[in-house]
């Protein structure tokens, strides 16, 4: 595939609003998981949470698409310049020109859950203040974002569970190769409701503890959530050394099962060997691999499995979501920018939580950062439904 | 602007009073009266009993039209990569968490919570037809449809390969209802090529414009294009159906529309 640039990144989680929190949190190897406090949820379980989302206005003229989930998306747009520079693809591009993909998950169903609480005693009615269109509809987050910045090009939310926000990276490539647009708003937004926490608890998928990815005792996710957004655009004639290009993506389906993912990583290995395929790389030229590791023991041992397979057992490897909770939709966007983090800055995030690497799955797994300039990285990401996508993403030089 | 060239082979189409594909042109080709009935889904004989007894009315829709489609163009569904574009998911499932997790009792089956991803009728197509290709899953509202087309006329162009787009869209019941009134399952599934073959239906061009979309003759069947997003696809079905030569503008989003240019191949 053509290389594309991400002229511009930001991300905010439960580590930090903006790049520099975000990098120092890593540096620092500090995790932003608590014990769940999160509405009324009586759970035992660890999340990740975006503290003062609550009490975030919206723009003037953007209060009807109101929810906790377009809240973190106007504070993500709001980090690091990267709605100016938005506005500076626009004035470059044109507002037909820029296209708009987000990955989600859940989308605003927190309004909604909280208006099933408020339903009229007589009729059943949802309260008059509820808005089904700019809060609850998966597309919710992407019509924001056309609003926001005045965009009249392709806009679409990818919900594929938790490869979501890896995805747009697929779709957004295709529609500049296309030729149908000149830059790309991509990235995820995912937050907190009671459905994934009472969902993933019905499953028995959440821990009791900070989640420890690839640990032999490891039982379970914390969940988070983030936004993380890049703009994608053909590569310039000249660039800086630290620019990240993302140059590799693999697709795939398990055709498995609907939330197990298939034993021995199958869709998982189809994935990262096409990722690098189109990249035009052998799996020996991978510097580090970002783990979609949720910390379930099905998952991690499928993926170890898949990983093993694919890159053997020298690769050194790691997930973050020790860090940020497993940011669903989210995810997938939040990584590919903890991965341009590491390549820019010269470092490997250390996995954390993890205190004794499962024995059974032989992978070179970080339990420490380790500060060394890397020149390329892949990034998994795998959701229900058995969907797959891994991003490679690379040092121009 | 640019324009994305594809082939179509085969047209999956269920909705109101229109069984499938062949029924459906009828209607739209001028040959027979459009009367309405409700939706009849078909149960998805091609999913395990487990999973068949589990999924909900999105996946069923999906599936048969689905496979009508891939069935009209001959293709190995196992192979087939697959644009799923829905404006919503599975209602019924939807209401029945949000009730739940507003009550004393808040422990939701693990199938309801599965059933509740918007990539649930991909995943269960993916199990249905053992296929390992990829998915991309979109939503936007009631730009559902042009988005769909957008993505899968992209990957003809740019993957040069075949895709099928599943366009459906499901009710809610109240009180979502209310809030976001689809009156009944609907859908449209195209199997786009990147070239001709014998069983090309017609090629199509499509580009973003600014225009009025065009509508629908018959009244009911011009309800039913604003009612439902998938069904803002049926302008171009119907010049498909009348085997003629058209440029016609599809709803997208806001002012920004799709024009699309039909040929009739066979």
């Amino acid at each position: 595939m053509k290389p594309l640039f991400l002229s511009h990144f930001t991300a905010t989680s439960c580590i930090g609003r903006g790049l520099f929190q975000t990098l120092q949190a890593l540096r620092q190897r500090k995790s932003g998981l608590t014990h769940c406090d999160f509405d009324t949820v009586d759970l035992d379980t660890y999340i990740g949470v975006v503290p003062g989302l609550d009490a975030v206005p919206m723009r003037a003229g953007m209060q009807a698409y109101d929810c906790r989930n377009n809240r973190l998306l106007q504070v993500a747009l709001e980090q690091d310049g990267f709605a100016d520079a938005v506005q500076a693809a626009i004035a470059k591009h044109g507002r037909d020109r820029v296209g708009i993909f987000l990955g989600t998950s859940t989308s605003g169903i927190l309004q909604t859950e909280l208006a099933y609480r408020e339903r009229d005693s007589v009729t059943g009615d949802l309260p008059a203040s509820f808005n089904y269109r700019t809060t609850h509809s998966t597309f919710s987050a992407a019509d924001f974002a056309r609003a926001y910045f005045g965009l009249t090009g392709p806009a679409v939310v990818i919900s594929s569970a938790c490869s979501s926000s890896a995805k747009v990276f697929a779709s957004a490539r295709r529609m500049i190769e296309a030729g149908v647009i000149d830059a790309a708003l991509v990235g995820g937004v995912d937050t907190l409701c009671l459905t994934t926490l009472y969902g993933f608890n019905s499953l028995q998928l959440t821990s009791t503890q900070p989640c420890r990815p690839f640990d032999a005792n490891r039982t379970g996710i914390s969940i988070g959530e983030a936004a993380a957004l890049a703009l994608l655009e053909r590569v310039p004639s000249s660039l800086d050394a630290d620019a990240v290009l993302l140059t590799g993506i693999g697709e795939s389906s398990d055709a498995y099962h609907m939330s197990s993912p298939h034993p021995e990583g199958l869709g998982a290995q189809i994935a990262m060997q096409q990722a690098l395929t189109t990249a035009g790389l052998t799996s020996g030229q991978i510097d580090y691999i970002n783990l979609h590791g949720t910390a379930t023991p099905s998952n991690d041992a499928s993926e170890g499995k898949a990983v093993v397979a694919v890159f053997g057992s020298d690769t050194p490897c790691s997930s973050t979501k020790g860090a940020t909770g497993h940011t669903l939709g989210a995810a997938g966007g939040m990584e590919a920018v903890i991965c341009a983090l590491a390549l820019q800055h010269g470092f490997m995030p250390g996995g954390l939580n993890t205190t004794q690497v499962d024995p059974t799955l032989p992978l070179n797994y970080l339990l420490e950062n380790r500060d060394q300039r890397i020149q390329r990285v892949l990034s998994n990401s795998f959701g229900f439904g058995g969907t797959n996508c891994s991003i490679i993403l690379c040092r121009a030089n | 602007m640019t324009t994305l060239t594809g082939y179509i082979d085969g047209i999956g189409l269920l909705g109101p009073g229109l069984a499938d594909w062949p029924a459906a042109r009828a209607v739209l080709a001028g040959e027979a009266p459009y009367q309405y009935a409700t939706t009849q889904l078909p149960a998805p004989a091609a999913l395990p009993p487990a999973e068949r007894r589990r999924c909900g009315p999105i996946v069923k829709l999906s599936l048969a039209i689905g496979y009508e489609a891939a069935g009209a163009a001959g293709l190995d569904v196992s192979t087939l990569p697959t644009v799923f574009s829905a404006s919503g998911g599975d209602g019924g499932n939807c209401h029945e968490i949000c009730q739940m997790l507003a009550s004393d009792d808040r422990q939701i089956s693990p199938t309801r919570f599965h059933n509740s991803v918007h990539n649930a009728a991909a995943g269960y197509w993916s199990i249905a037809a053992r296929a390992m290709a990829p998915s991309s899953v979109l939503c936007a509202y009631d730009a559902s449809f042009g988005a769909g087309l957008l993505e899968a006329l992209a990957q003809v162009t740019v993957d040069n390969t075949t895709t099928l787009l599943i366009a459906a869209d499901t009710t809610y019941p109240e009180p979502l209802r209310k809030t976001r009134p689809i009156p009944d399952e609907f859908g449209i599934a195209l199997a786009l090529s990147p070239a001709a073959s014998g069983r090309t239906l017609a090629r199509i061009r499509g580009s973003k414009v600014e225009a009025e979309p065009d509508q629908l003759p018959n009244p009911a069947l011009e309800q039913l294009r604003q009612s439902v997003p998938a069904a803002r696809g049926l302008p171009l079905l119907r010049a498909v159906a009348r085997r003629e030569s058209a440029r016609l503008v599809l709803d997208y989003l806001d002012a920004t529309r799709l024009a699309v240019e039909v040929t009739p191949c066979a």
